[in-house]
């Protein structure tokens, strides 16, 4: 399903649920402090957590919260736990939740990362108006989704 | 007064330079050390002479003509025998001077076998015993070399670092180098990583190691006070001086109370801070830092000791200044921002390396780091005179307006309770969060160029030459495991537990010094992760506030 039309598609949609994350060891915060504020400003509903989540908590809190993105923010390697991610959602039949990388990914890793479900990856000087963007477009896809399989 | 400061001065360069050859530029003039307002025949400018308070021109004598300041890179590779291999080349390549960077699963106070393997050696070494410490130094004449541990409360590498002295023989007398990363508010605040035990806590064990260095390990610099951290969060460069000064002032405020006299340990304070790409700017942030540190120090604290007036600091160019777009021209930046930091009087650089955007720093971008610095010093001579902007129309006003809204800030902070207050109460955290939002505003909407980025796109080619970047060694890594597990196996159970009874004991004991513990733990094979475990139930985890 291709829902490209996000005009339409928003037409009673609830407010976007983002959660903004970091997972594993490193505590720079910089990146999703800022992403946290803009999404906030687009009108977006952002869940902010502290550093250091798991996998696990991740997972947990996305659930208790039913957001329809995670955004992980990573600087110092810790994407590499992603797939662990992404693999934990699938096998609990979410992984419907889409999942954005954003930080300092090096080429080869987000080649990876793309490879293991990972939406999208953003990289420093890419811009608010296109982070907000896609997120919008992956919330208003999994809304739709959502509102189409309720309908039946 | 003004003719006695400048023989005051002659004299002192000369005690500092007995033999300073004349140097001259290229079309055959002769450059001197200094230059005033008499050089060029007009009335004297009060701006003082260099090594003497307020120390606006610099806090020695010569500056970096009488010794060029310290390139200091960070340094942590993977495994210990990794690491080591590295340190020896660089110690017989001349080196004096050494920095230990742990893995990122040290930093938050954890050992290799409680996190997941993917994580290790990644960003740094893996040294979790004393074991470990021997293998990272072997080889490495520590009564000689000054190291510098990325090391925050309850510092463990320290630790670790006077127990192999102690097995070789080397007198505590002899240790030299400096804890960095012990700024815990510094932490709290902006560089979560480091951040292991709650702020009391923190607290606590941060002034025991400040007494416990002072009698034991009188050569070791045990604070450095960081900005960096809060610039580079998004703090202005004036707010980031006007935070790490109160910061630097709520140490001193503590350290007095805890039964120390300031002119005990204010000479071994040393400071960090980041440099941005506003040139003018930073050079100003850091000349009027000096000037402020040496009245607060004089005034507030009643220091008597010139040294401890003195604003040593160490200051690191600006990654989050670096793009992704276009890398080539983060050499450019680097080395405008390092220009910054001399004309700004530092004591030692890290130039960050091009790469560091892409991916953790590889290292034939960390050698053109390296070479920056080189050619700052050797090419351009930008250690021939010191204080070069001194006395500039633009420079010595900015200097001033500079210092006023430092003071503003450092103002706005002691009407909130001091810092640890200020940061306890997340207002700090709030101003830096405004700034960081602020300035991301500038770029989005244009006002602020970052070539490649919001101008000037694509037209250079944006590939990049770098080799693929080098991860651990899964295998090394592995037996790095398995050695743990047996240096666990192979010590003193008894010990083992008797030390940390004792660790915990000391620290609701107010008498006791939790560090010495902690140096004791080590001795007896408890290993950092237990120690950090130890401390975190006994204090609380360190935990940022959470706003955003």
């Amino acid at each position: 399903m291709n829902m490209d039309s996000s005009d339409t598609a928003d037409a009673g949609a609830r407010r976007a649920r983002v959660m903004v994350t970091k997972i594993g060891l490193d505590g720079h915060d910089r990146g999703s402090r800022l992403v946290a504020a803009f999404l906030r400003d687009a009108g977006m509903e952002v869940i902010y957590t502290a550093p250091w989540q798991t996998v696990d908590s991740v997972i947990t809190q996305a659930l208790q919260e039913d957001v329809d993105v995670i955004g992980i923010s990573s600087l110092a390697t810790d994407h590499l736990l992603v797939p662990k991610l992404m693999a934990a959602m699938k096998e609990q039949g979410l992984d419907d939740i889409a999942v954005v990388v954003g930080g300092i990914v090096p080429p080869e890793d987000e080649a990876m990362l793309k490879e293991v479900g990972v939406a999208r990856v953003y990289q420093p000087g890419d811009s608010q108006a296109d982070i907000v963007d896609g997120i919008r477009a992956l919330v208003t896809a999994r809304q739709a989704a959502q509102g189409l399989s309720e309908g039946d | 007064m003004s003719d006695d400061a400048k023989t005051q001065w002659q004299h002192d360069y000369a005690a500092q330079m007995p033999a300073d050859d004349a140097r001259h530029n290229r079309s055959g003039i002769e450059v001197k050390p200094i230059y005033s307002a008499a050089d060029r025949g007009l009335a004297a400018d009060g701006l003082g002479y260099p090594g003497q308070p307020p120390y606006t021109r610099g806090i020695y004598p010569s500056m970096h003509r009488g010794r060029p300041w310290s390139q200091r890179q960070l340094i942590g590779l993977a495994t210990p025998i990794e690491y080591n291999a590295r340190m020896r080349e660089i110690v017989d390549a001349g080196a004096t001077a050494l920095s230990l960077i742990p893995c990122n699963s040290v930093y938050r106070g954890f050992d290799i076998d409680e996190v997941d393997p993917v994580l290790l050696g990644t960003c740094g070494t893996t040294v979790n015993t004393s074991d470990d410490m021997q293998i990272c130094l072997d080889g490495v004449p520590i009564e000689r070399t000054s190291v510098a541990l990325n090391d925050p409360s309850p510092f463990t590498l320290l630790a670790l670092l006077l127990v192999e002295a102690k097995r070789r023989g080397n007198g505590w007398e002899t240790i030299t180098g400096t804890s960095n990363q012990s700024d815990y508010i510094s932490h709290y605040v902006a560089n979560h990583m480091f951040f292991r035990l709650a702020l009391d806590g923190a607290r606590r064990v941060f002034c025991d190691h400040v007494a416990f260095t002072n009698q034991h390990v009188p050569r070791w610099n045990p604070i450095s006070v960081v900005g960096q951290h809060m610039q580079q969060a998004g703090a202005t460069p004036a707010e980031a001086m006007g935070f790490t000064l109160s910061t630097a002032i709520q140490y001193v405020d503590d350290l007095i109370a805890s039964g120390l006299d300031p002119d005990d340990f204010l000479p071994r304070f040393t400071f960090f801070f980041d440099i941005s790409m506003s040139f003018f700017e930073e050079i100003a942030k850091l000349r009027a830092g000096r000037r402020i540190w040496a009245r607060v120090t004089r005034e507030r604290f009643g220091a008597k000791d010139p040294r401890s007036w003195r604003f040593k600091f160490h200051a690191q160019t600006s990654g989050v200044d670096l793009t992704r777009q276009q890398p080539l021209n983060n050499i450019a930046r680097t080395a405008i921002q390092a220009m910054a930091g001399i004309f700004g009087g530092l004591q030692s650089l890290h130039t960050d390396a091009f790469d560091e955007v892409l991916s953790t720093p590889t290292r034939g971008a960390a050698e053109v780091a390296v070479a920056t610095q080189n050619i700052l010093r050797e090419e351009a001579h930008l250690d021939d005179v010191i204080d070069p902007l001194g006395g500039s129309h633009y420079v010595e006003s900015l200097t001033d307006d500079m210092e006023a809204k430092i003071v503003q800030v450092m103002e706005t902070v002691e009407n909130a309770g001091g810092m640890f207050k200020a940061v306890s109460d997340g207002l700090v955290q709030r101003m830096i969060g405004d700034s960081a939002l602020a300035y991301q505003q500038r770029v989005e909407s244009g006002e602020q160029t970052i070539v490649g980025v919001n101008a000037y796109q694509s037209q250079i080619d944006d590939t990049v030459p770098v080799r693929p970047l080098e991860r651990p060694d899964p295998d090394l890594m592995q037996q790095q495991i398995d050695a743990l597990a047996r240096f666990k196996q192979e010590r003193s159970e008894q010990q083992v537990r008797a030390a940390l009874d004792a660790l915990a004991r000391s620290t609701g004991d107010a008498g006791a010094n939790v560090f010495a513990e902690v140096v004791a733990a080590t001795e007896a094979g408890v290993t950092h992760g237990e120690i950090c475990a130890c401390l975190r139930r006994e204090f609380g985890m360190g935990q940022p506030l959470i706003a955003a």
